[in-house]
């Protein structure tokens, strides 16, 4: 099997269903000509046309309206947010008119929304946010963030073939980073399933994207002091793979959930409301959260150090949980 | 500034070309008045059903927004509409429904949020839509379906289909941006859409004047680099003449238009709101516009009716609509044990 990047793999999944399916058709803004600001489109515009690669006026919520009306005519959009941070530009198309319409009328919509999200990579407030529990509370999405390229490719053909609206959030920092074993041919990791990433016995850490790494880290150092992570990748955030979770912290009886965006109103909340409600006999000590501080994301290299959860802040927290 | 181009097929010297170019599709002036002031006074029949009755008897909760006074757009462009294109009305088109085969029972059962509704009680009143007809149901966020549409389009130009897309919204449609996004992106993408505006003056109390500052929705067309044309969008035969012009442009692969239908909303924003904002003379100015009048002198006029058929007509519309409300009663509420269904393929 070939070792290719995050990005590369995501490209793979995407590349693949437009050849499998003439159905499939990408558009966004500077993915054609340019390639995509992350290259994740590059060469496409060449294989597949302009009627395939679709470059559009800098208009996210024209971008998913179309997507959607796309859908609707029988095929099947993979739409680009250049930055997750500009999906907010679409948000009423996304929550009132795609994640809606199959339930209000039957109608359908099979589309993908592309997110490049999250922080690490000095692009300050508007290109650093992982925006995803604001999707997460919207009921007819589902929300999908893989953390590594085997996934990230059967994860996209999967939101490809997938009947309802998925938001598929890729996280920048890993694009280039992150590189692993990807199978040439056709393959799909399902949507709705978790991934159990490292087995582990004391703490099982709920985690996903970019964070998964920051734990892997963590529990390399852990490791060291009898302290067993167990790190469960959730790869899809809606609807969220429950069973999972709750298989996890029965086993490990003690949890963090861990994850990049905002402490207040992120998914944590929402696991660990879960895990207290289901699973509440077998805890031996609180349900933690780590997640960023409410605060924008700064820019400055201090301020965006202090502000994302990292491998140290796992530690401490995990140090203590352990101890409890 | 740039002029408003006009709608319609140009010769290589800049000429307006006199062929029509879809003959095979135009209705004869006779055909229009006949098929058009049937929709129109069936909408109007089953519009005060619904606000006038139904509403105040509490049997329809929730909104009722109808389209009395300027029903000659929606029903016009339905008349132009081929059986197979997609349609994207707005709140006050309840015509266009109706032209595609929409039963009044649908209607009356969707609006008491019943299973025999077109939504089967998820959704009330016009926010309604059948795939299976090519109907795309609005969200309350206006003009949201301006994109939407043209995305439709732009899906139809790829597979080479002859069909095309009609979009109808309203004047304070027009403020929002994706209004503007849609059609920009339409225009870019000469996808065969055609954009038509009932411009009844107000959007919900708030007058034209402090939606836009410039005289016409229209307009705007030559920003986007489109024709558009303003038509009298109480005379059905003129909507339905500048419909077709601009379903032809689409049809012929030169992309979108817009269609400004200058109207009157003969009531107020909702079943709930009077109106009181209103000035007194306008009620009355444009009462005597009301198109299904209009086109009933016409058609008297012309000897295509006698006023004798034309109160048959409302006559047989009366007991269409008393037998679709009965039908509509009958049908049950949806069981509450369904609430989760659809909300993914399938969820139960």
């Amino acid at each position: 099997m070939a070792v290719v990047t995050y990005l590369e793999a995501i490209r793979q999944g995407i590349w693949e269903e437009m050849e499998r399916d003439s159905k499939v058709f990408c558009l966004g803004e500077d993915i054609g000509i340019y390639g995509g600001a992350f290259k994740i489109t590059a060469g496409m515009l060449e294989r597949f046309g302009e009627e395939r690669i679709v470059d559009t006026p800098i208009a996210e919520s024209a971008i998913v309206g179309a997507a959607i009306g796309a859908s609707f005519a029988g095929m099947r959009p993979v739409a680009e947010m250049q930055f997750a941070d500009f999906i907010t530009c679409g948000f009423d198309q996304i929550v009132n008119f795609a994640a809606k319409t199959r339930y209000r009328w039957n109608a359908p919509a099979p589309l993908v929304v592309r997110a490049p999200s999250g922080g690490g990579i000095h692009g300050g407030p508007y290109h650093s946010q992982n925006p995803e529990a604001w999707f997460v509370k919207t009921p007819g999405l589902k929300v999908v963030e893989p953390a590594t390229a085997y996934d990230a490719k059967g994860l996209m053909k999967s939101a490809i073939r997938d009947n309802d609206p998925v938001i598929f959030f890729e996280h920048k920092k890993l694009y280039r980073s992150v590189k692993g074993e990807v199978p040439e041919g056709d393959y799909t990791v399902p949507l709705g399933k978790a991934r159990l990433h490292r087995e582990g016995k004391h703490i099982a850490v709920i985690t996903y994207g970019a964070m998964v790494h920051v734990a892997t880290e963590a529990a390399e150092v852990l490791d060291r002091e009898g302290v067993s992570l167990e790190i469960l990748d959730m790869r899809t955030l809606l609807p969220i793979d429950e069973e999972a979770i709750l298989a996890s912290v029965r086993k490990c009886s003690r949890a963090i959930v861990l994850h990049e965006d905002t402490l207040t109103g992120g998914i944590g909340g929402e696991i660990s409301a879960r895990i207290n409600e289901k699973a509440f006999e077998f805890l031996d000590a609180p349900v933690v959260r780590i997640a960023a501080p409410d605060t924008p994301v700064p820019f400055a290299p201090p301020l965006e150090a202090a502000f994302l959860p990292n491998a140290q802040k796992v530690i401490d927290k995990a140090r203590w949980l352990a101890a409890y | 500034m740039a002029a408003v181009k006009p709608i319609g097929p140009l010769l290589e010297n800049g000429a307006a070309a006199t062929a029509d170019m879809e003959a095979d599709l135009s209705l004869r002036p006779e055909e229009i008045a006949r098929r058009g002031h049937y929709y129109m006074a069936l909408q109007r029949e089953v519009e005060d059903r619904i606000e006038r009755k139904l509403y105040r008897q509490g049997k329809i909760l929730g909104g009722v927004y109808v389209g009395r006074g300027q029903e000659s757009i929606c029903v016009g462009a339905g008349l132009v509409a081929a059986h197979d294109d997609w349609l994207y009305p707005c709140h006050r088109d309840l015509g266009l429904y109706l032209v595609r085969g929409v039963s009044p029972r649908e209607i009356f059962a969707q609006y008491m949020g019943r299973v025999g509704g077109l939504t089967k009680g998820r959704e009330g009143n016009m926010h309604m839509g059948d795939l299976s007809r090519r109907i795309v149901a609005i969200i309350s966020a206006m003009a949201a379906s301006v994109p939407v549409a043209t995305g439709t389009a732009m899906a139809l130009k790829f597979q080479r289909s002859r069909n095309i897309v009609f979009n109808i919204f309203g004047d304070g449609a027009t403020s929002r941006g994706d209004w503007h996004e849609g059609i920009n992106l339409a225009a870019v993408q000469k996808a065969p859409v055609v954009f038509i505006c009932n411009n009844n003056m107000y959007a919900y109390s708030t007058p034209l004047d402090k939606q836009m500052a410039c005289e016409h929705v229209v307009d705007r067309a030559p920003g986007y680099g489109i024709p558009g044309e303003i038509v009298d969008g109480n005379d059905i035969f003129a909507v339905y003449r500048a419909i077709k012009r601009a379903a032809d442009y689409a049809r012929a692969g030169r992309g979108p238009s817009l269609v400004e239908c200058k109207t009157f909303r003969m009531t107020g924003h909702s079943a709930h709101d009077g109106g009181d904002y209103v000035p007194e003379h306008m009620w009355a100015e444009w009462a005597s516009k009301d198109p299904i009048q209009r086109v009933e002198r016409i058609m008297m006029d012309q000897g295509w009716a006698t006023r004798e058929e034309l109160d048959a007509v409302h006559a047989r519309i009366k007991r269409e609509a008393d037998e679709a409300i009965e039908w509509a009663e009958q049908s049950p509420y949806p069981d509450a044990s369904t609430l989760t269904e659809g909300v993914y393929e399938g969820s139960l």
